[in-house]
């Protein structure tokens, strides 16, 4: 194959970020919504948390990941010497 | 790409001058209609005002906005700054039926409704890890470009444009009935006019400038649009809580809302299988439809093309990818305040509706009761007089308003919210100018990626390769016009269910788009004749699904092992499918009317018909993989190529001649 070292491993590095993010993705999109009778038994300023983690807490954690997920990224990028110019 | 002129460098320059001007001077102008209203300019023109003011000032936008640039008009020169094509893309996101609908869904589903919730915000989580950015470094102008390019040719891109045209389609005319709905309430004109107005609005937008005008006056549209929903509830979250931060005051309004529920039941004020309890799960969508929408609208998001173009306007790589995280931070800011519109409403409903004397209901309900938006008894809720001549018809009724007495339009709760409040009219009207942004937003952004798409792919790349610059923007114009005005006469026709509807559109999107995508970035073995497989096995098992069960669930049920779907509390099937197999009517009934007791009441595994982008999608991925591996491995150059777009740096894969 004709894809240089740098490349593959920056690929390497890229692939590892990405299934992170499917990772809490996964989490935070299905799993933790599927113990919400549990949750809803603990409640804070009069949210059930099962409840709260679905309409707010939840987008919160999509909202904080990609951000932290583009400068990960652009790190990466940096990092193998593949980044775009500032 | 060198398509800098002197004037739009300025322009690009001071975004954050000239937005922060317009977003202080539309503040003016609520202001000064507030102080019309006091000294006693009539409701109906203030409507008026809002309503020509806010399209007006889109139409000079996309006027002034106007290019004879190919790129500029389909990329917008890509020159974006990450965070206003985040702003644009919140815009183009959110329609009429995030704006309006949504708070309404939330109040008659509680928890379940908030499957949407997540759905449609989640999958920017995969914009951006897995397709977006790609796509960007590649340098398409629309996403059949892509599968063009990777996926041998046009083939591959006719295919892309069927699935683009399909679930675009379906998208805006849902859109362009909303706009409608809006116009005809609030200017008093009869819905089918009303939507050929909303239409003219937006096609002075996108008409002359094409992606350019639709991104410059989508900011436009994004500013209005949040504005107008955050307003009433900070209002009404100051009013009652004494803290302007109605997203974090609504948790007393749910408390209250559970212990109005169980008085409720005490007071036989409704029935266990009347009452919906507002925060607990799976009283409406089964575990499996409840997982299946969030799932079928993440991925579709990721799939759905009108979306991923926003991210090709952008500079960088980079700022694409800072760019999802915008986007998804302005939807954000709507969505997760729509619960909160949600359990206000719900309060003041349980509390001084739900047990009242009939004679003693608050006024504002009335005015939405004309216009048949709410029901008690089972008749228009217009006058006093009116209610308690028709609940004297029901048997036994005990004066009081039950909860099985009451119907609401999902509709309503977003529009009533400031008379709820007891706010001056002026904020209702700032209301239907937000709702009126947000369908005009999104139905722009549709009708482009639709335009696009058939004069770049299939009138550019495959019927006239030397066309000159004139001659494409010209049929790009024509087509755009075309489009329009075929959704507008659908939507004329009041195909209704709306929510319905937008679900399709992203579930066909996930079946057709999604493998491909995917596998085309991230794994080099892929093939052409897998993906075009691919493509088409997905595609058309979600088609057939949704095809099977919507218009012929009789063929369903007699040879493809269809059953009925179950109610998820008692597990009790929806409709009686053996008996209504045996009425000749029904089965004479083809394709099946909305009248037909089996439409969308059928199918596999208890899924609902929204969610035919699960069979597909899995099925989709499978082909591809296997028939790419019986296939000859792509050749080298396919594969550098593919290695091209995962790096970002150096100039886009795909170089377009002006």
């Amino acid at each position: 194959m004709a894809t240089s070292e740098n490349d593959q491993a920056h690929w390497k590095k890229t692939t590892n970020l990405m299934w992170i993010m499917i990772g809490l993705w996964i989490f935070f999109g299905y799993i933790i919504h599927m113990f919400v009778n549990v949750l809803n038994k603990i409640v804070i300023l009069g949210f059930p948390l099962g409840f709260y983690m679905a309409a707010q807490g939840s987008l919160i954690a999509f909202v904080v990941m990609l951000f932290v997920f583009a400068k990960k990224q652009d790190q990466i990028d940096r990092e193998f010497g593949v980044a775009e110019d500032d | 790409m060198a398509t800098q002129t002197s004037g739009s460098g300025d322009f690009i320059n001071n975004l954050g001058k000239i937005y922060g001007f317009y977003a202080g001077g539309f503040l003016l102008f609520v202001v000064l209609l507030g102080i019309l209203e006091q000294v006693g300019v009539p409701n109906r023109v203030l409507g008026y005002l809002f309503v020509f003011f806010t399209i007006a000032v889109y139409a000079i936008i996309g006027v002034l906005s106007r290019t004879a640039q190919v790129s500029e008009y389909y990329v917008a020169g890509r020159r974006v700054p990450a965070i206003y094509n985040g702003m644009a893309t919140g815009a183009d996101w959110m329609s009429a039926a995030s704006f309006v609908g949504m708070a309404g869904t939330l109040f008659l589903l509680g928890y379940d409704g908030l499957a949407w919730v997540l759905g449609w915000t989640g999958g920017y989580v995969l914009v951006s890890v897995l397709v977006g950015p790609y796509l960007r470094k590649f340098g398409a102008y629309t996403v059949p470009d892509f599968m063009a390019y990777r996926f041998g040719g046009n083939f591959a891109r006719f295919i892309g444009v069927l699935v683009l045209f399909s679930a675009s389609f379906t998208y805006v005319t849902a859109q362009i009935y909303g706009t409608g709905i809006i116009a005809s309430r609030f200017l008093g004109m009869s819905f089918e006019i009303a939507v050929f107005v909303g239409l003219a609005g937006i096609l002075l937008c996108s008409m002359l400038g094409g992606m350019r005008a639709v991104t410059w006056t989508q900011i436009a549209q994004y500013i209005v649009l949040i504005v107008a929903y955050l307003t009433p509830i900070i209002i009404l979250s100051t009013k009652n809580y004494g803290i302007p931060i109605p997203q974090l005051t609504y948790g007393a309004a749910i408390a209250d809302i559970t212990a109005r529920e169980a008085q409720m039941l005490k007071d036989g004020l409704t029935t266990a299988a009347t009452l919906k309890p507002h925060i607990a799960p799976f009283y409406t969508y089964s575990p499996l439809n409840f997982f299946g929408i969030i799932f079928c609208m993440m991925v579709g998001t990721a799939s759905l093309p009108h979306i991923l173009m926003r991210y090709f306007t952008t500079p960088s790589v980079r700022e694409a990818r800072q760019s999802v995280a915008w986007s998804l931070f302005f939807i954000f800011l709507l969505y997760f305040s729509a619960p909160a519109y949600a359990a206000f409403s719900k309060l003041e409903v349980y509390t001084n509706i739900i047990g009242r004397e009939l004679t003693d209901i608050r006024p504002w309900l009335f005015t939405w009761g004309e216009l048949g938006l709410i029901k008690i008894c089972g008749q228009n809720a217009a006058s006093i007089d009116a209610i308690v001549a028709a609940c004297k018809t029901v048997a036994g009724h005990p004066g009081v308003v039950r909860l099985q007495d009451f119907v609401i339009n999902t509709d309503v709760i977003v529009l009533s919210t400031p008379e709820i409040a007891g706010l001056p009219y002026v904020i209702s009207g700032l209301v239907a100018a937000g709702g009126l942004a947000a369908a005009l937003s999104t139905a722009d952004g549709l009708l482009l990626a639709i335009a696009n798409a058939l004069s770049h792919d299939i009138y550019y790349k495959m019927i006239d390769p030397n066309a000159p610059t004139v001659r494409r923007l010209m049929v790009a114009r024509v087509l755009l016009l075309v489009v329009a005005v075929g959704a507008a006469s659908l939507a004329a026709t009041k195909p209704g269910d709306i929510l319905a509807m937008v679900g399709w559109a992203f579930s066909l999107a996930m079946a057709g788009n999604f493998p491909a995508l995917i596998m085309g970035i991230w794994w080099k073995r892929a093939t052409t004749t897998g993906a075009v497989a691919g493509m088409i096995a997905g595609f058309g098992l979600c088609i057939f699904y949704l095809v099977t069960t919507r218009y012929y669930p009789q063929a369903g049920v007699s040879w493809f092992g269809m059953s009925a779907l179950t109610n998820p509390v008692t597990g009790a099937p929806l409709v009686d499918v053996a008996k209504t197999m045996a009425d000749p009517k029904w089965l004479a009934d083809v394709p099946a009317s909305a009248a037909n007791p089996l439409q969308s009441k059928i199918g596999w595994f208890g899924m609902n018909n929204i969610l035919c982008g699960l069979l597909g999608m899995p099925l989709g991925f499978l082909v591809i993989y296997v028939v790419s591996l019986m296939g000859k491995e792509p050749s080298r150059e396919m594969q550098a190529f593919v290695d091209e777009i995962r790096k970002p740096r150096g100039g886009t894969v795909l170089q377009e001649k002006d």
